[in-house]
């Protein structure tokens, strides 16, 4: 799948995530994408579609050759994941802060329905500084939102530079913690961890869940590892095929 | 457009010296989508009582608006694009906030442009020219206060305006100006907003593209000109 990810031009730290998910974890159907009782996956650090594009293209919701087109004339995988243009994509966004409210309004649905489905919620640890984050946290505990899981991709970095000089998030954890979420943190590029982690889903009755996933901007990839760069910028034809070969290199 | 409220009441309301900037104004992000276009910004900007807005029309003007902004006492809006835009103006000329530039004196029709659209309002009157139509070109920098003496004299002294923005067509430059038409004229005036027609951007594409699809292109503008001027 990272293969996949590179021919799209922007490589993303949040693969095991995505993997673990969308080929264990999500009770999903790629020929149905709108079944009722489906588990929903929001990718709200929207900017991170990538790796999204490729998971869906490898589960079936749409052909893996139009991983190729991303971003050129026409195509349906825009630069950040668009509702009704891409199978599978639960809500637009590109526009942080928007997803947990979002699945917080989803759940709080399937709790008056008594339904059993789940909703995950990936965000970014930058995306944590808007205030609407923190009154969707507010809210799923207040509701008792047990079937919602929270994954923070948290590698530090935001588009503009370190989160701990921009507007740091410290103590992160003991912030979701004293929200009333269950907290538990895992290496987040370790799919043993993550699959054995979200496995148990709820983590404790009646509160909502958080994952706090320690990562590392452009892991494995020689030239892009923990560099604020990249958050703006794709790959030209010579990175992608030093990407490719970074990456052979680690699965070996 | 997220701090709507903030701008409106801890901003405007308390008219504060105050300076917003906006990027990515217009669909300069193209194929990042809908979330990171602003289509709608000018009009919400204007409606605010106390607020200035300027869109500058490339690098040089955006210098001239900063320091203008820097002097004036009280909340402005300035529009930006991304950097890279092609560069219209010289560098010695007079900016005023308020007072728009005439920079082709056009005697068949007028377009009133704003922002990077301007530079594309320069090319329609350069090829338009070689057909013998002189179109007088404005860049109507601040859309607010706009320069309401401009348009009064285009509409006296041509056939008709144009109105060009990288902007939806509700709110923004076109309504601005057709405000001032209706109002403040005795006579009908040819007229025609070029925007966005009230959609979003959907769209994958360059931003030559994207002007194409959206009908916000030199193609449009010279298409709109040549009916007004055959009406």
């Amino acid at each position: 799948m990272r293969r996949a990810e590179v021919i799209s031009l922007l490589p993303s730290q949040t693969v095991e995530i995505i993997t673990a998910l969308y080929f264990n974890i999500l009770r999903i159907n790629p020929q149905n994408p709108k079944w009722e009782e489906r588990d929903r996956f929001i990718l709200s650090k929207g900017h991170g579609c990538a790796a999204l594009y490729a998971a869906l293209a490898e589960k079936g919701f749409f052909p893996t050759k139009l991983l190729n087109t991303f971003c050129k004339t026409g195509s349906i995988l825009l630069g950040h994941p668009e509702v009704d243009k891409v199978p599978g994509i639960e809500v637009s966004t590109g526009s942080l802060g928007h997803g947990l409210s979002i699945a917080v309004g989803i759940s709080l649905a399937a709790k008056y329905d008594n339904k059993a489905y789940r909703v995950f919620v990936l965000l970014g640890d930058g995306e944590c500084q808007e205030g609407s984050v923190w009154e969707a946290v507010m809210a799923a505990s207040h509701f008792k939102l047990d079937n919602l899981i929270a994954i923070v991709d948290n590698n530090g970095l935001q588009a503009i530079g370190a989160i701990d000089e921009i507007i740091s998030l410290e103590p992160l954890s003991k912030k979701w913690e004293s929200f009333g979420w269950t907290l538990k943190e895992v290496d987040g590029h370790n799919l043993k961890q993550l699959l054995e982690t979200l496995a148990n889903i709820p983590f404790k009755k009646d509160r909502p869940n958080v994952v706090i996933a320690n990562t590392i901007k452009g892991k494995d990839i020689s030239f892009m590892e923990n560099k604020v760069f990249w958050h703006t910028r794709t790959l030209n034809k010579e990175e992608q095929l030093q990407a490719i070969r970074d990456l052979e290199l680690k699965d070996n | 457009m997220r701090c709507y409220e903030q701008i409106r009441i801890d901003v405007c309301f308390h008219n504060l010296n105050v300076k917003i900037i906006g990027i990515g104004g217009g669909i300069v992000y193209n194929d990042l989508g809908t979330t990171h276009h602003a289509i709608e910004d000018i009009a919400i900007m204007r409606a605010l009582p106390n607020m200035v807005v300027i869109s500058p029309a490339d690098p040089i003007e955006t210098q001239k608006t900063t320091k203008a902004a820097v002097e004036y006492s009280g909340p402005v809006y300035i529009r930006l694009g991304r950097s890279g835009e092609p560069t219209v103006h010289q560098e010695d000329y007079e900016f005023k906030i308020g007072k728009a530039m005439t920079l082709v004196n056009g005697r068949d029709a007028t377009i009133i442009a704003t922002g990077s659209l301007v530079n594309d309002a320069l090319l329609v009157a350069e090829n338009l020219s070689k057909e013998g139509v002189s179109v007088r070109i404005i860049d109507m920098h601040t859309i607010k206060p706009i320069d309401e003496d401009a348009i009064l004299q285009s509409a006296k002294e041509t056939k008709g305006i144009v109105t060009l923005e990288e902007h939806s067509i509700i709110g923004g430059l076109g309504s601005a100006v057709a405000e001032v038409l209706s109002e403040r004229t005795q006579n009908k005036v040819l007229f025609k907003r070029i925007g966005i027609r009230d959609v979003f951007c959907r769209e994958c594409g360059s931003r030559d593209d994207l002007k194409k699809i959206y009908k916000i292109s030199t193609l449009e503008v010279t298409e709109s000109i040549k009916k007004l001027i055959l009406s």
